[in-house]
């Protein structure tokens, strides 16, 4: 008897084994290597670190090969690797100012100190399948000098500062730095370091989605790509012995300075205000998206009314993350016979209670039904 | 200040040490009243006993300031807790998630230390209270969640007005102070919910 | 070091025992006596990821990895039964990760982590009963916004939640609420006693063992002392009741258990059995049955063998 339910442990088994051979696929097709994946599929590899909180190129092209490409798997295999790691240091601040640049332009600016560089992009390719790919073509030479620019690359919105058009980033003294999401949970109203932490983490689609919604008319601001810029940084740590810091190693980022108009307010002249996006790796939709969302919800500090729902933070962040959402979304494959039993209960009593004093006669007497006797 | 070198020794096996004595501790506090004592794994350092030193290995860490009895400042007591905890020290109770008090007589008033907000009742304080001594049935009664009718103790060397307090700290529920009693190896905990008459 | 400590007891190499790390366990354990202090309220606690989807239990395990210890002797259930693909997932998590012993025997677990249901037999003080728990906050579908629902358990203003179950009784005649009834924990907070049916809201009133409740994916430890009083919400007009069956368990007879109706065709007939395999196994190996459903068996049995064949 209960030979639907039981048996669960072999059930489970043999999935872990039937999952395994469909990543396998066609044994007679080579298997795709985890550096291959590094090398070549480098922009899911960055969304995964990104998104799992976890800069390793290599787990994270592992947990692509490990998840078949499904990415959201892959960035919850990344965090749930991260969360046993032991804690050592709290980084520095990187200086983005101080970077190693592969792109960078501006939006508000033709020209600017630095220059613009376009670095790799798909932003002007048409999209025309590539017949040639398919065959295995070598990939085109790049002359050195287009390659990248050495020298000064200050900040578009360090230059809007100068005439003090532009709001300043103010380091809150009594702010705790360290505070950390992964083991303090939120807590409203949350903090913008704690609302960029979160958005920086969050689900690339969703914020793309909200981040859309504020331009079309679900959000007051109109925005300016101030300055995306994209490159190797490097992160340093003070370690309590030394009481200095030192390089511990470099990480690739794309940064985003969203520029938009603001009215001002009894409190504040008009002024630019800022939305800012960064995320590892190179993930330029998403450093755009978070950075809309980021200044739509800094209505509160602006005094601007909350309207629209990415203003909204209790929704937006408590909605960003997409293993919390997967799972719970998922979780409804779960058995549900309990409960699925007492409403099945429920609606049966309703509906006779229902036929009772509506005088239907139908199916509903048939059911095993049993008026509630009180405890 | 004891040197580093001399510093005692903590749990000889950290996670199946510091395992047991929480749940020790966890059914003290389920169950106030009963006291339970805790296995000796570790080398207590001058000024604390046995229990207070396992529930401070235990539950101690970086991120709960402590608020440490004067008795204890300055000597090997806080060297050791500093080293194996790793617990920032304080001097404001209202700062302090733990108060570890070995001098009861001559502690700060209950109302002193945090009792947590409405909304964040648990941001309250937990004081790990060494006294004279402990044991089932005795002139304090008592009564509230995790006690079949009612419970009762003695326990020694507590100052006056510590009923009085603590009669307030019950009636702020559910924001309050949670307690727990050591002494030599036994444990017993006094959770905001419960109500004692003397 | 990045994963594995040298001395960390677990069987799964390169990670501590019971998966979490010490300062993790740390953290929930002070969350856990916070819950205990406070019965009802919810604990804001620094959920980790784990290597299972939340939703999925994740709240429960981390409670059970931060309490279990190499002498407890441990049994998972969902939906009352013991072999439900998640149970056995989880068991075998913890197997696993802390090479603990297993039981499916109600009186023999020192922790039993549950989902959606309080097993059939008693269980005695000293052992705890962890709830996996989807929801924590029994006001979210009247009130989707995490800083009124504080406020409202802050200020213990629940006329919304009596407004709703009146509603109820003014639409129905009776509230229509089948599982996760919220009850009163210690006469102060409203609580969810997750998504059990409420056939088993009565068995956590003066419940002589701990039961501790953990969301992973909300964040939230709450917890209920043994002998405590929980108590659902009703009304002195319209007192809270709890389902009942006209039949008795097609395999052991009892009357007393809730019930899973088993369907035998595609016309209607069913049979009904024992949601807690345990308690049922437990009846018929003392020798109980259930004659007047032999025929029901049989179809089940016929029904079974005709899978097999197709």
């Amino acid at each position: 008897m209960y030979v639907a339910v039981k048996g669960g442990e072999k059930a489970i088994a043999n999935a872990h084994k039937l999952l395994d051979e469909q990543r396998r696929g066609d044994p007679n097709i080579d298997e795709v290597e985890v550096d291959q994946i590094r090398e070549q599929l480098s922009l899911a590899v960055a969304r995964v670190m990104a998104e799992g909180s976890l800069y390793d190129p290599d787990l994270a092209a592992l947990a692509v090969k490990q998840s078949q490409g499904d990415l959201v798997e892959a960035i919850f295999l990344v965090r749930a690797y991260r969360t046993t790691l032991a804690r050592f240091a709290t980084s520095q601040p990187i200086d983005t100012a101080r970077i190693d640049i592969k792109r960078r332009i501006s939006a508000a600016y033709k020209d600017l100190p630095g220059g613009q560089l376009l670095g790799p992009t798909f932003d002007y390719t048409h999209r025309l399948l590539d017949m040639a790919l398919a065959e295995g073509r070598p990939a085109h030479e790049v002359e050195a000098d287009a390659a990248g620019v050495d020298g000064e690359m200050p900040r578009v919105t360090d230059i809007l500062n100068y005439e003090g058009l532009i709001e300043t980033d103010e380091e809150d003294p009594e702010r705790d730095p360290s505070r950390d999401l992964t083991r303090q949970p939120l807590a409203f109203p949350a903090a913008r370091d704690e609302r960029l932490q979160n958005l920086a983490r969050g689900d690339e689609g969703f914020l793309l989605a909200l981040g859309y919604s504020t331009q079309r008319g679900f959000g007051g601001n109109h925005p300016f790509a101030g300055e995306i810029r994209r490159g190797t940084v490097t992160v340093s740590i003070v370690p309590e012995e030394l009481g200095f810091a030192i390089e511990i190693g470099e990480i690739e980022v794309t940064e985003c300075q969203m520029i938009n108009q603001f009215q001002g307010s009894a409190e504040m002249a008009p002024v630019f205000t800022r939305g800012y996006g960064l995320t590892f790796g190179h993930n330029e939709r998403k450093a755009m998206a978070m950075a809309l969302v980021d200044r739509a919800l800094r209505w509160r500090e602006l005094g601007e009314l909350p309207q629209y729902p990415a203003q909204d933070e209790e929704f937006v962040l408590y909605h960003s993350d997409n293993v919390e959402a997967s799972g719970f979304v998922q979780h409804l494959k779960l058995p549900h016979y309990v409960d699925f039993q007492s409403e099945l209960q429920l609606i049966r009593q309703l509906r006779a209670e229902h036929a009772g004093r509506f005088g239907h006669n139908d199916d509903a007497q048939n059911d095993n039904i049993q008026a509630e006797a009180a405890e | 200040m004891t040197a580093l070198q001399n510093v005692g020794a903590g749990f000889a096996d950290p996670v199946f040490s510091a395992q047991s004595v929480f749940r020790l501790v966890l059914d003290a506090m389920a169950q106030s009243g009963r006291i339970a004592a805790v296995p000796d794994a570790a080398s207590a350092p001058a000024g604390l006993d046995v229990a207070s030193t396992a529930v401070a290995l235990t539950l101690f860490d970086y991120e709960t300031p402590l608020w440490l009895d004067p008795a204890l400042r300055g000597v090997e007591a806080e060297t050791y807790l500093r080293f194996h905890c790793g617990c920032p020290l304080v001097e404001d109770t209202q700062t302090a998630a733990f108060g570890l008090v070995t001098a009861p007589r001559y502690m700060p008033r209950l109302g002193e230390f945090s009792i947590g907000s409405d909304q964040y009742p648990d941001t309250s304080a937990t004081l790990v209270i060494q006294t004279g001594g402990l044991a089932d049935e005795g002139p304090i009664r008592l009564t509230g969640p995790g006690i079949k009718d009612s419970a009762s103790v003695a326990i020694d060397g507590l100052p006056d007005w510590f009923w009085p307090d603590w009669d307030v700290n019950h009636g702020c529920f559910p924001t309050g102070i949670d307690l727990i009693f050591t002494s030599g190896n036994r444990v017993m905990c006094l959770p905001r919910s419960i109500k004692v008459e003397v | 070091m990045t994963v594995a400590t040298n001395h960390n007891g677990g069987t799964e190499s390169g990670y501590n025992f019971a998966y979490l790390d010490e300062q993790t366990k740390r953290m929930i354990r002070r969350c856990l006596l916070k819950a205990v202090a406070i019965p009802g309220y919810q604990v804001p606690f620094g959920s980790r990821e784990m290597p299972l989807a939340y939703g999925w239990g994740t709240g429960g395990i981390q409670v059970t990895a931060s309490i279990i210890g190499p002498d407890d002797v441990l049994k998972v259930i969902d939906q009352g039964a013991d072999d439900t693909t998640n149970a056995v997932s989880i068991r075998h998590f913890f197997q696993r990760t802390a090479d603990v012993a297993t039981t499916e025997e109600t009186e023999d677990a020192t922790i039993i982590q549950t989902r959606h249901r309080v097993p059939e037999t008693a269980m005695k003080e000293g052992q705890i009963l962890v709830y996996q728990v989807p929801q924590p906050e029994p006001l979210r579908q009247l009130e989707p916004r995490e800083t009124e629902c504080r406020k409202i358990h802050g200020y213990a203003e629940y006329g919304l939640m009596h407004v709703k179950l009146y509603e109820d009784i003014a639409r129905f005649g009776h509230i229509a609420t089948s599982y996760s009834y919220p009850v009163l924990v210690n006469g102060r907070y409203v609580m969810s006693p997750t998504p059990i049916p409420k056939f088993d809201n009565p068995k956590m009133d003066s419940f002589p063992a701990l039961q501790l409740f953990g969301a992973g994916r909300e964040k939230r430890i709450y917890a209920v002392p043994p002998y405590t009083t929980v108590k659902s919400l009703d009304f002195d007009d319209h007192p809270f009741s709890v389902q009942k069956w006209d039949q008795a368990c097609a395999l052991c007879g009892a009357e007393d258990s809730f019930l899973d109706e088993v369907i035998l065709d595609d016309r209607g007939r069913k049979m009904f059995v024992c949601s807690d395999s345990n308690y049922c196994e437990q009846r018929q190996a003392a020798g109980y049955s259930n004659p007047a459903a032999a025929a029901d068996i049989a179809a089940y049995q016929l029904a079974l063998q005709g899978e097999a064949d197709a």
